[in-house]
């Protein structure tokens, strides 16, 4: 009874599209009754908020707000410059994270425990505590300036930290389980037979991989995508921590314009903006998945 | 004809300590619908995959039309194969899923694949599902496919690995008829593994059963069927009626066999070979099926009937299936079948003689089982 609870509750908060599926297991007012703290706690924590901020940047029943986003070109610069940076981490969070959820879904469970303690265990680590562990690294005189001049490869310090490099190789390395996991639960979710199949179709190992496991695959590369490059798009800490003047960001444009400059009309535009561009790739990315016909049928 | 020899020389499966095959050795001619028939375990679907290249055999050699494929990659092996549950890829339409092994082969042109599809799909008999994907077709249809891709490039040995273990029972029968027909148009050499023993034996040429990773026997269905070489097969195929016994005396191709006091069976003939089985004072099976057993009124069955109590009488259609009770042997019950028209059966408690036909009748010794 406790294992059927949880079962059909956990759909309800993952799965909106269940939701008549598990009202076979609840009446209605049951359902109300159990979703009311959590559609509460959305309303009153995200959608307020969204929607106060929302017309915050019409403040004064103008645009002018939006006008000077595009007309300040610093502005459009940090706007294509953070949808840059969340392209090439995710491009990048999938060229690593791909072999190592594909290793993941191949070993067998010893091994297998070993590779996923070592995605879970930095996602169950603060993002603080790794970006900074990231700044110990490549500070001026840090770890791995030392190693290159200890080695001798360069002379000098290299300028490693406050780069737009740094930004990027941080920001994939705290989001690369996003990345990883849900490709893994997509590719052990698939039968062995297929690969088999393909193989005693005449396929080598590199044309079975490419003709079946990664099309099949492609929805946890979506799921993960989308995940990874929506979070890219937001992320404050890390890019603050080791990103320079040069190489600022969406969201630490917005923490200047409300912690410094104050300007919170001029916040709310730019966040806006940046909530419209979220959804925009969002749906881009939703309408690409269902373009790729018949992969729906597979979960 | 498509089809060629397979050979499997002293196959084996070792995981750790355990055997999951042992000392395999059969030979599959050219066109041969060949079953493999165990119980769940009993390293059938391990011998396929073994064949298909997908697992590599601790010891042995598979050689198909004379050529070693024993070290060969799977995609170098030429072998069709059907999934348990057909393993069609979900992404691909029906045409692309028969296409793909064409297409893996690179030789033929696009007009020349387009035109193999559209004669497999002909041959399946679902020429306007080609645009379609696997998950909209019904189970049986999707099996029909699955045979078809694996039948597209003429390997000249098809696989099939409990292909009809997902489809109900009445479409089960229509298809095995649809693969048999297929198989002999084709002259394509089949390994077929089945845990049914009906499938096995209507559709094969011959039949290899196997228990706990070893070949038990492999013969023609009416061979198995007639002289099981082991208690192991004979109870397996078709129904066995067995009682323990001793063995009083055997010489010059007469044995006697004592049931109980007052049983004693005298054989001039045995079913199966008995020589090395019957030596006095061993403890024997003897083994009967329930249709080569007949019952007459007690005092009519003569000097070899043993004095028997019906202990109930069922009518299971075409036949009647009467349970008999040794007289003096009570835990030692016989199933006999009866035809069912013009039969008065018999009642309960009443007293008969139970005639046992000699040719029928195996002996196998107590010892012999299907141990590891």
């Amino acid at each position: 009874m406790t294992n059927f609870i949880s079962r059909s509750r956990s759909h309800r908060l993952s799965f909106r599209r269940l939701s008549s599926y598990s009202a076979r297991f609840y009446s209605l007012p049951t359902s109300i009754v159990l979703a009311t703290p959590l559609i509460a706690a959305l309303a009153i924590g995200f959608l307020y908020p969204v929607l106060k901020l929302f017309a915050l940047s019409f403040s004064g029943g103008t645009l002018a707000y939006y006008r000077r986003i595009v007309a300040e070109p610093l502005h459009l610069a940090v706007l294509t410059g953070t949808v840059q940076v969340a392209l090439v981490v995710t491009v990048a969070s999938l060229l690593l994270g791909f072999p190592v959820a594909y290793l993941m879904a191949r070993l067998s469970k010893g091994p297998a425990t070993v590779v996923g303690a070592c995605v879970f265990i930095p996602l169950w680590t603060s993002v603080l505590i790794r970006s900074y562990a990231w700044v110990t690294l490549l500070q001026r005189n840090g770890i791995i300036n030392e190693l290159l001049i200890d080695t001798g490869v360069t002379d000098g310090p290299l300028k490693l930290i406050y780069t737009q490099g740094a930004v990027i190789l941080a920001m994939t390395h705290v989001l690369m389980p996003f990345m990883i996991l849900p490709i893994y639960s997509a590719l052990r979710a698939l039968p062995a037979d297929y690969v088999r199949a393909a193989r005693n179709l005449g396929a080598g190992p590199l044309r079975a991989f490419v003709a079946v496991t990664l099309p099949l695959s492609l929805p946890g590369v979506f799921a993960g995508s989308v995940m990874c490059f929506v979070l890219a798009l937001g992320f404050y800490i890390t890019p603050a921590l080791v990103g320079g003047p040069g190489s600022m960001l969406m969201a630490t444009l917005i923490g200047q314009q409300t912690t410094v400059l104050l300007d919170w009309p001029f916040a709310a535009a730019l966040s806006t903006v940046l909530l419209a561009v979220t959804l925009l790739f969002v749906l881009l990315f939703r309408r690409t998945l269902s373009l790729s016909k018949g992969l729906n049928s597979v979960y | 004809m498509i089809g060629q020899s397979l050979s499997l020389v002293g196959l084996q499966k070792r995981y750790g300590e355990m055997f999951a095959v042992r000392e395999l050795s059969l030979d599959i001619a050219a066109g041969e619908f060949v079953s493999l028939l165990g119980p769940s375990g009993s390293g059938k679907t391990t011998v396929l995959t073994m064949v298909a290249g997908f697992d590599a055999p601790s010891a042995g050699r598979i050689v198909i039309g004379g050529r070693d494929v024993t070290r060969l990659a799977p995609n170098h092996r030429n072998i069709g194969m059907v999934f348990q549950k057909y393993a069609l890829f979900p992404h691909l339409t029906i045409r692309q899923n028969i296409a793909f092994p064409l297409k893996m082969r690179g030789k033929s042109q696009k007009a020349a694949t387009s035109r193999r599809v559209d004669e497999m799909l002909e041959l399946i008999q679902l020429s306007g599902y080609a645009e379609r994907y696997p998950n909209q077709l019904s189970g049986g249809q999707q099996q029909r496919v699955a045979v078809a891709r694996a039948l597209a490039f003429e390997p000249p040995v098809l696989l099939m690995d409990e292909p009809l273990g997902a489809l109900d029972k009445k479409l089960r029968e229509v298809m095995q008829f649809e693969i048999k027909r297929l198989q002999e148009r084709l002259g394509v050499t089949v390994v077929y593994v089945t845990h049914d023993q009906d499938e096995a034996l209507t559709m094969s040429d011959r039949v290899a059963i196997m228990c706990n990773g070893r070949l038990m026997q492999c013969g023609t269905p009416a061979e198995l069927y007639r002289q099981p070489s082991s208690e192991f097969v004979a109870d397996f195929i078709g129904r066995m009626n067995f009682i323990d016994g001793d063995c009083l005396d055997s010489k010059g191709g007469k044995t006697i066999v004592r049931l109980s006091e007052g049983s004693v069976l005298n054989l001039r003939s045995v079913g199966n070979d008995r020589d090395c089985r019957c030596a006095p004072g061993k403890a024997l099976r003897v083994a009967i099926r329930p249709e080569r057993i007949r019952l007459v009124r007690r005092g009519q069955g003569g000097a070899e009937a043993f004095p028997g109590v019906v202990d109930a009488s069922v009518f299971v259609g075409s036949t009647y299936i009467v349970v008999v009770r040794l007289a003096d042997r009570p835990e030692a019950s016989l199933h006999v079948q009866i035809a069912a028209d013009g039969f008065i059966p018999f009642q309960r408690n009443d007293n008969v003689d139970v005639l046992l036909d000699e040719e029928a009748v195996h002996v196998f010794p107590l010892v012999e089982r299907c141990a590891a």
